[in-house]
């Protein structure tokens, strides 16, 4: 075997001996979650540390998305003159795929870099070991709670992220068509059903999970300091990101299985 | 082998790191009410030792008691119980960043009794006037000195009124002043409390002022235990080598 060989050997065994771990913290998380204490508490703080925080970046991004999106609509649509269907375009568009994952990509680099960056601060500043002899128990406390602040912070980002770009929308063809907020907003849900919304917005739900576990893992066990630190928040970001778009793929095939007629 | 009336009992703890062994085979007793100090050179096991006091870590080998308790088989839900009975002073104190001073005291009182928050603000201020700092209720660690972070770690630590308390490297960072603060806070404790005191230090004059027994493990066994006056007799190299660098060092200066 050679050295490109043995590398590529030695790679495919970290990245299963990764994943491997991953998933029992997955699991384990998912069997902790239901355990006394329930820490509602900071589930609520970590609520509002990766939802209300992280405002800001999902409203500015999806009025910009939201912009870009119907000026690229309106260029196609007219070769048709098809300039009325343009609002519906952006809103299958937007709810259907381009929100859920946008809001995925920005909360994997907002929220989960700071996950991976304060528990692997936590890590090795001895304070995980600290809450330990506090008699806490520190994955549950710290990773559990994380995880479910993000899997509750999600479906509420995609929908202010999705009602941004609607926003956006707007404004570019208010711009060039005079149209009013109301008939806008008629025209854009006029082909949209309850199923069409909620499907790919609860599959944010998954990314939340996700986006919480791999970066909590991650933190939680760094090792070797400041280096360590940054480390554990550059691949919290690389990682949930390369998982949840691929995940991306495997639940909108599972939404089309389930809704046909019904999810976009 | 029956632990009654020992704090702490170690029988016979065997712990390893990859291919590194740090502690083979280690014994000792620890009774009610008196402060063990445990030495050594760096990287000899001694903070090892303590977290496997606390559960942290589990030894390869051998049996620990914690007042009559066996801990190393026990799972996290049943060291919660253990843990309450016990404190750990941090060697970096290991305060929780994102918590002012007043609500790191707090946090475990919040976590494990029904008291009132007028009856946490009150005990948290009676735990930081222990450690003479009632005035930097409201600072964030990062906002302290070394010494200062240490006796609010301690205050921590003694906030849950520990009978056992565990202390990793006292003096390590601090200046000879507050070293000998610290020491005295740890005496203090013990003539108020009669609280169990294990002590992690390579500070022989810190060891001799505080310990009621001192310990020295080097190469993961214990070479020497009892008093300082009857480590100052021992005829083991090593032994002396360590309770004379203090001397040395003051006549080499």
């Amino acid at each position: 075997m050679d050295n490109s060989e043995k590398s590529t050997a030695g790679l495919t065994r970290t990245l299963l001996s990764e994943t491997g771990l991953i998933t029992s913290f997955a699991l384990r998380a998912i069997r902790v979650a239901f355990q006394s204490p329930l820490e509602l508490r900071e589930i609520v703080h970590q609520v509002y540390m990766a939802g209300w925080r992280s405002l800001p970046l999902v409203m500015t991004s999806g009025l910009a998305i939201g912009v870009v999106l119907s000026i690229h609509t309106r260029a196609t649509m007219e070769r048709f003159g098809a300039e009325a269907l343009i609002p519906a375009a952006l809103a299958i568009a937007m709810i259907s795929e381009t929100g859920p994952l946008m809001t995925g990509l920005l909360v994997s680099g907002r929220v989960g870099a700071g996950i991976g960056a304060e528990l692997g601060g936590m890590k090795v500043t001895e304070q995980i070991d600290a809450l330990e002899s506090l008699a806490v128990d520190s994955f549950h406390y710290l990773a559990v709670t994380r995880i479910i602040a993000c899997m509750i912070a999600l479906p509420i980002l995609t929908t202010v992220m999705n009602f941004s770009g609607l926003i956006g929308g707007f404004l570019a063809e208010t711009a060039i068509s005079n149209v009013s907020l109301g008939i806008y907003f008629q025209q854009a849900f006029a082909g949209i059903g309850f199923i069409d919304y909620v499907a790919p917005t609860l599959k944010t739900v998954v990314f939340g999970f996700i986006i919480g576990t791999v970066s909590s893992y991650l933190g939680y066990t760094t090792t070797g300091g400041s280096e360590g630190i940054g480390r554990a928040s550059t691949h919290s970001v690389v990682f949930s990101s390369m998982v949840l778009i691929v995940i991306n793929v495997l639940l909108v095939r599972i939404i089309l299985v389930l809704f046909p007629a019904g999810a976009l | 082998m029956s632990s009654a009336g020992q704090a702490i009992r170690f029988e016979s703890v065997t712990k390893s790191f990859a291919d590194r062994r740090v502690l083979d085979g280690v014994s000792f007793d620890v009774p009610s009410g008196e402060t063990f100090c445990i030495m050594g050179r760096s990287g000899t096991g001694k903070s090892v030792t303590l977290k496997l006091l606390l559960g942290l870590l589990k030894p390869d080998e051998g049996r620990i008691f914690v007042n009559d308790v066996e801990i190393q088989t026990m799972d996290s839900a049943q060291l919660v119980d253990v843990r309450k009975t016990m404190g750990f002073l941090f060697q970096y104190s290991a305060l929780f960043d994102s918590l002012s001073v007043a609500e790191n005291i707090a946090f475990p009182l919040r976590r494990h009794t029904r008291m009132s928050e007028s009856e946490i603000t009150q005990s948290v201020r009676e735990r930081l006037a222990d450690v003479g700092l009632e005035r930097e209720l409201d600072k964030m660690p990062l906002d302290l000195s070394g010494g200062m972070r240490k006796r609010v770690g301690l205050a921590r630590a003694l906030a849950l009124k520990p009978s056992i308390l565990l202390v990793d490297e006292p003096s390590s960072g601090l200046d000879p002043i507050t070293t000998r603060e610290i020491d005295k806070l740890l005496m203090n404790l013990k003539a108020s409390s009669r609280t169990t005191v294990v002590v992690v230090t390579h500070n022989v004059s810190s060891a001799r002022r505080i310990g009621d027994k001192l310990l020295i493990l080097h190469e993961a066994h214990i070479v020497a235990q009892g008093t300082a006056e009857e480590l100052d007799q021992s005829r083991d190299k090593v032994v002396q080598q360590f309770m004379s660098a203090e001397s040395e060092v003051k006549n080499a200066v």
